[in-house]
């Protein structure tokens, strides 16, 4: 059966052309992959990126934005690599909750 | 730690827009922290972020633009474009050093190319920056190799039908960019003039160059 | 690692499924079509994409299939139209 990726045939409604200015989230998150796949890092590479965003639910798949996708790839591989740990993401998570929180208090 | 203001850039034309409404707010979380875990970890640093995203800013249709008008007016250069993108491309002043392998492929009478990426979104960014939504929503990667004539429509593109549409599915290591077909009456016009009437669309496959 | 396929040779696509990552499209399992172009060799995604270095590099072709090969009892235009589609060398098998 073909992965929730393999789209090609597939019947699908009409085509939004709306153009869409990418965001500051976007940028840095498409900077991110950059870096972390260029050759002098080689944290991942592109394909280890698809593999994980072909991973997805079909529900997470058209549900999350394509940079949203982009970053989870980052979480998934960076911590398969070692880059970062889960234990320091789960602590830097933590604490910029508790910083957000302080803030709108 | 950096402490980030968020503005609103509703009146900076540079800056992107911060339109985070549809995103989950763990997403943004999960962003600040990731970038700064990896700076912390010196994986990168913050200013070589800041000069990926102005190399990405900086690559917009025009380049290609640039690319297909020297093609139309220098025969030779079309030759070296159609056998090596990324060595004609440089010869042109654009960084592809660390850009993957591109092919362009020649829009005529007979062919008329149309690209598309089923599997995800490969596009040729180092020649026309970041692609559009559509071209990376499903709609387009699922109907583009099966009904791609009711597709061009859509974008007001009619070929006619001894015409070869040939779709282009980027599976692979190379991405894919249309030298679309110079329109008629178009002699007089300088490269200038001519790389102006080449739009983003055209050189996806999606839509053909016309005169103003 | 030696190209098996020139440019004009008739090819098939695998009709296989494989687990994990994969770069053949489903739609073109099994179709066959004409080698257009003969690209360079790469690295196996299927190996790159658990962090294996996916050697030795293989040949990569530019594969053409005619739209009614693809798409059985479908038409478009008139007839000439067709998908190009990138194939790595161990998913196709020469075709009489």
């Amino acid at each position: 059966m073909a992965g929730v990726h393999d789209l090609g045939g597939r019947s699908a409604g009409p085509i939004d052309r709306a153009e869409h200015e990418p965001t500051l989230f976007d940028l840095r998150v498409d900077a991110m992959i950059r870096l972390l796949t260029h050759p002098s890092r080689a944290v991942f590479t592109v394909d280890a990126m698809r593999r994980s965003i072909e991973s997805h639910t079909s529900e997470e798949y058209f549900g999350l934005t394509y940079y949203e996708k982009w970053l989870h790839a980052i979480r998934r591989l960076t911590i398969e690599q070692g880059a970062i740990s889960e234990a320091e993401l789960a602590a830097k998570l933590d604490r910029l909750r508790a910083a957000g929180s302080r803030e709108s208090a | 730690m950096e402490h980030e203001h968020r503005h609103s850039h509703a009146h900076d034309a540079h800056a992107p827009i911060e339109e985070h409404a549809h995103y989950r707010p763990e997403s943004l979380l999960l962003e600040q922290a990731l970038r700064e875990l990896l700076i912390e970890n010196n994986v990168f640093t913050a200013a070589e972020l800041q000069r990926q995203i102005e190399d990405v800013e900086s690559r917009n249709p025009g380049m290609g633009a640039k690319v297909v008008a020297h093609a139309w007016v220098d025969p030779q250069f079309k030759a070296r474009l159609l056998a090596d993108a990324k060595g004609a491309a440089a010869e042109l002043g654009i960084d592809v050093a660390n850009s993957p392998e591109l092919k362009v492929v020649e829009n005529t009478a007979e062919v008329h190319h149309m690209i598309v990426c089923t599997l995800c979104s490969c596009y040729p960014k180092m020649l026309l920056g970041i692609p559009p939504a559509w071209y990376k929503n499903p709609e387009y990667r699922s109907r583009a190799v099966i009904e791609p004539r009711a597709v061009l429509k859509e974008f007001g593109t009619e070929l006619p039908a001894d015409v070869e549409v040939r779709i282009v599915d980027s599976t692979a290591d190379l991405r894919y960019m249309v030298l679309p077909a110079r329109p008629s009456g178009t002699e007089g016009l300088s490269e200038r003039e001519l790389a102006e009437l080449v739009h983003r669309d055209a050189m996806i496959g999606v839509s053909v160059v016309r005169t103003r | 690692m030696s190209a098996l396929f020139r440019a004009g040779a008739r090819v098939r696509v695998r009709s296989e499924t494989i687990p994990g990552h994969c770069r053949t499209p489903s739609y073109l399992r099994g179709k066959s079509g004409v080698v257009i172009e003969v690209h360079g060799e790469f690295r196996n995604p299927e190996k790159l994409a658990y962090h294996k270095p996916g050697l030795p590099r293989q040949p990569l072709y530019m594969v053409r299939f005619a739209f009614a090969d693809v798409w059985p009892g479908r038409r478009s235009g008139g007839g000439r139209d067709s998908i190009v589609a990138d194939i790595y060398q161990h998913w196709l098998q020469a075709e009489r």
